[in-house]
């Protein structure tokens, strides 16, 4: 995820990175990562999820790279609720389609 | 060109029913850990993921015709050098049975010997260390200075996604990509002219021909399941 600010709060860090965070620590499907407690810092809990902070000056942004914990790319078998736009610019959530057997493909025109 | 406007035509003369969507930030690659296109996941009717990212593919492919040309022009000088690299790319997952193991699936469910566990799948999903994650981090900056008109930072940042991640091949045929269509004056063969035209200052320490040409067999699309 890209950031202006390293001070964000639970909720934009669960957006960014699909970490929700609850009292028990960093949670993804029925996973959760502890944070050792007190308020929350992105910095840490980055660093306890294994997410690379990388930080750009001339742009004033930071990019939060995505979990390495247990060292695959998946740390839960539980689909993320990725949200992405049709050609329209209409959200669609990937857990709309709950209830029926999904394929997702990924391609480009290259 | 990125984003919509890089898709819309390809998907308007299909008009699937099935939804299309737009990943214009390589979102796919830090959720499920797609490397390559095209890739498929398998995700049952509770949100489980039952096959993580692989390379799949709907049926035998077919190449246009201007497309198909350039392929063998490349092969018969890869042959002539006394090399053969589109074997090395053909190796791996069979592209014509792939849908026959969706098929097995859609029909038995949890039943299907296709279908995984969610250790397995966890298992078999692409691997990530701190550099890989550090490599998707400086993809996304890139691509925000790209957008911004920034190309020596957005170059900059992709080199490094480049060298930390070598094994994603999404990060670097997307750069590729979108220098190499300026190069070819876009239109269908510049989104393929991955590599340096005539004269042209190339900003990447690797290309599609220099790259591929060093996979070994399967390796650029690796067999996970055999149907």
């Amino acid at each position: 995820m890209l950031t202006d600010t390293l001070d964000i709060d639970a909720a934009a860090f669960q957006a960014g990175t699909g970490w929700e965070i609850k009292p028990e620590g960093a949670c993804k499907g029925e996973v959760c990562v502890p944070l050792g407690g007190g308020d929350f810092d992105a910095r840490v809990a980055a660093e306890r999820l294994g997410m690379s902070v990388v930080s750009d000056g001339a742009r004033g942004l930071h990019a939060i790279g995505p979990e390495s914990l247990g060292g695959r790319a998946l740390t839960t078998a539980e689909a993320p609720d990725v949200v992405l736009q049709d050609l329209d610019g209409k959200d669609v959530h990937l857990s709309q389609f709950r209830g029926e057997k999904v394929v997702l493909v990924a391609w480009a025109p290259y | 060109m990125d984003g919509a406007e890089a898709v819309r035509e390809f998907i308007e003369a299909a008009s699937p029913e099935h939804p299309s969507l737009v990943d214009t930030d390589h979102v796919l690659e830090r959720t499920f850990g797609v490397v390559n296109i095209p890739n498929v996941v398998w995700i049952d009717e509770s949100g489980t993921i039952v096959r993580p990212a692989e390379p799949g593919w709907g049926g035998p492919q077919e190449y246009p015709e201007w497309l198909a040309s350039i392929m063998e022009e490349r092969s018969k000088q890869a042959e002539a050098e006394g090399k053969d690299p589109m074997a090395a790319l053909r190796a791996g997952q069979d592209r014509d049975s792939y849908a026959d193991a969706i098929r097995d699936w859609a029909a038995n469910g949890a039943d299907s010997r296709f279908a995984m566990s969610p250790h397995e799948v966890i298992a078999a999903s692409q691997p990530r260390d701190g550099g890989q994650s550090e490599a998707a981090a400086r993809f996304e900056l890139g691509a925000h200075a790209w957008r911004a008109g920034d190309r020596d930072a957005a170059f900059a940042h992709w080199r490094e996604t480049h060298r930390l991640d070598p094994g994603n091949w999404t990060y670097k045929r997307q750069a590729w990509s979108l220098v190499g269509n300026e190069a070819a004056g876009g239109g269908d063969f510049g989104r393929f002219m991955q590599f340096a035209g005539p004269d042209q200052d190339w900003p990447f320490d690797g290309d599609f021909n220099t790259d591929t040409g060093r996979v070994k067999p399967g390796e650029y699309y690796p067999k996970t399941l055999e149907v």
